[in-house]
């Protein structure tokens, strides 16, 4: 339903631009166009997982790159696993945060195609991950609170990336991320797909926007192993239960930071402040733990993470 | 006929010193796929699907289900491989039943999952314990393929933690025999998950200076690669597995060519620096062995 609303909305925004363009504004028309652009927009208000999961892919969704120009100060890009390679799917560094240096890691998707050629379309290769882990080992040296934000249709799964161990990089990154000592926030802003999702997703607190996505496979791929039919995954969408509300109702993730109707993309400027808001928060939670109390916290966490469906008999 | 795996493994008493190979149970229902059609178990044959002779089944079956002509690993059952494993009587199964849970309510889960309890005797994709090897205690935990692909769900993932958790607890070294699909698709998110906590159990009984080995059997793939299958001190791997994260098809569907004859095979995981050693079945015992004893003997 969204996907088709949204090419409306962009027929309609194309119809505004050359509105624009002409010498006299036809202001009347301008209106008209606002209006109908306005209550297309108000239509997206209750939409379903495979809505979420159409926004959480939006190609004009807000990236890695824009949170961290909108939100941090001062950054310094870091690159390289110092093992050989360079992987540009995984984007990180060190900012300062209301003063305060952090290190970011994230998923890196492009605008266009040329940028996510350089970006894999956001999917790591073990440098990515092992790079990621470089970056965290070094913030626990420091000190520094490790924000990452996950956005990325999964791990590459190509032949390089399993020459090199692609499955090795993850979990180390797993068991590693468990036992770090400072403080980390995961937040899932896009696409949260599979293990390569979840290997900068080891945090203390996991915040999801409100129209992300997170979990096992994607839709596409979920649907052919349950009906061999990966054009059905609209129907997967529902029976997966990978919305934020889902998994907030599964304890998978601590909260829901709420985007404008119509998804993160209508109003981004909105969408980093809200963010900063909910980031800000958790942080200042942690500020108060030791390193013990951090690890052990993060450990529980992720020990008692189905602590709803599991009895033990 | 189900397996009443406790009665099995309790066996008579832990005195019986280091018998070197236990005998196969001629009356094991356990059922490899060399195993698995019962009628006429005499005449029973099956065509070696890597050198294709016919064997007698009950020729590979009591050859550790490996093909007498050219070895080929044939799947073994999680209960025949700690059978053959382990010091006669030694093994005791820990106490950890995770009740039926069904959090996406996948259509038709739960009788699966009833089915393959019946038919495999296990009451999951994993089978744990203690036990001894050539007088060495250690917890095992050996992953079944025949349960559902061997995928890691809620109680898949709640076997192994309990296992890594029970030797950090006891000081035990830890050994895990892999064998699965990935994360399990009929519990979504909260199979995911469970890479997560294990890895995490065993990020933790490793900076607590526990041992803990990882044996690499066909086939081992996605979040179980991804998590504590390649988190291991030592990793083996028995010949031929398939062992990756992705799975073939889905690369070849991503890179649009065929993957070279051997790809993700645990000769290449060796030759790519993954895998401490590749070890056929027969010399399992032994090697599991020598390396506890050499674990056992730093100074205290």
């Amino acid at each position: 339903m969204v996907k088709e609303i949204d090419a409306k909305i962009n027929e309609i925004d194309n119809q505004i631009e050359e509105l624009k363009k002409a010498e006299v504004l036809d202001e009347a028309q301008l209106y008209v166009l606002k209006r109908q652009r306005h209550d297309l927009v108000k239509m997206c208000k209750n939409i379903g997982p495979h809505d979420k999961v159409f926004l959480a892919r939006h190609k004009k969704r807000p990236k890695i790159t824009e949170y961290i120009d909108n939100i941090f100060d001062d950054f310094f890009e870091q690159q390289g696993d110092l093992l050989g390679k360079e992987d540009g799917s995984i984007f990180g560094g060190i900012a300062t945060y209301h003063g305060v240096p952090v290190t970011i890691i994230g998923h890196r998707k492009g605008n266009d195609l040329n940028e996510n050629l350089k970006c894999n379309f956001g999917m790591p290769g073990p440098e990515g991950y092992r790079k990621a882990l470089r970056l965290m080992k070094q913030a626990e040296k420091f000190g520094r609170p490790i924000v990452t934000f996950i956005d990325t249709p999964g791990a590459y799964p190509g032949l390089e990336a399993e020459t090199n161990g692609q499955g090795s990089a993850i979990a180390t990154n797993l068991a590693k991320m468990s036992a770090l000592k400072v403080p980390v926030v995961a937040i899932v802003t896009g696409e949260g797909s599979r293990g390569g999702a979840l290997a900068i997703g080891v945090a203390n607190s996991v915040l999801m926007l409100e129209n992300a996505v997170y979990s096992i496979l994607s839709p596409e791929g979920y649907a052919t192993i349950l009906w061999k039919d990966s054009s059905r995954s609209d129907e997967a969408c529902e029976m997966m239960k990978l919305t934020a509300q889902d998994l907030k109702s599964f304890k998978v993730i601590d909260d829901i930071i709420p985007e404008p109707i119509g998804g993160a993309h209508m109003n981004p400027k909105a969408v980093y402040k809200t963010v900063d808001r909910y980031l800000k928060r958790e942080l200042e939670k942690y500020a108060k733990m030791n390193e013990e109390e951090l690890s052990k916290h993060r450990y529980k966490k992720f020990r008692n993470i189905d602590a709803d469906y599991l009895k033990v008999l | 006929m189900k397996l009443p795996i406790n009665k099995l493994f309790k066996g008579k008493s832990s005195s019986e010193t280091k018998v070197k190979y236990i005998q196969i149970d001629e009356n094991s229902k356990q059922n490899a796929n060399v195993d698995a059609k019962e009628e006429n178990k005499e005449e029973a044959t099956t065509i070696c699907p890597k050198c294709k002779q016919e064997f007698k089944k009950q020729e590979i079956k009591d050859n550790l289900n490996v093909c007498v002509a050219c070895g080929h690993h044939y799947v073994i059952s999680a209960e025949k491989r700690i059978r053959t494993l382990v010091d006669k009587g030694t093994f005791k199964p820990l106490k950890c039943k995770v009740a039926f849970t069904n959090p996406l309510d996948y259509p038709d889960y739960e009788g699966k999952i009833t089915e393959l309890q019946e038919k495999t005797g296990l009451d999951e994709a994993v089978l744990a314990g203690v036990g001894k090897i050539d007088g060495y205690e250690a917890v095992i935990a050996v992953m079944s393929s025949k349960f559902l692909m061997g995928s890691m769900g809620i109680a898949v993932g709640e076997k192994i933690t309990n296992a890594v958790e029970y030797a950090d607890r006891k000081k035990l070294p830890l050994i895990i025999f892999t064998a699965s699909g990935g994360a399990r698709m009929q519990e979504g998110i909260l199979s995911l998950m469970q890479m997560a906590k294990t890895s995490a159990a065993v990020e933790k009984f490793n900076n607590n200076g526990g041992l803990y080995v990882s044996v690499l059997t066909h086939p081992t793939t996605g979040g179980v690669t991804a998590s504590f299958a390649t988190l291991g001190d030592i990793t083996l791997a028995e010949p031929e597995a398939l062992i990756g994260f992705a799975g073939p098809r889905v690369i070849e569907q991503t890179i649009g060519q065929k993957l070279p004859e051997g790809f993700q095979r645990s000769e290449f995981q060796q030759e790519h620096g993954f895998v401490d050693q590749i070890v056929p079945r027969e010399k399992m015992r032994e090697t599991l062995a020598h390396i506890l004893r050499l674990h056992c003997k730093r100074g205290k």
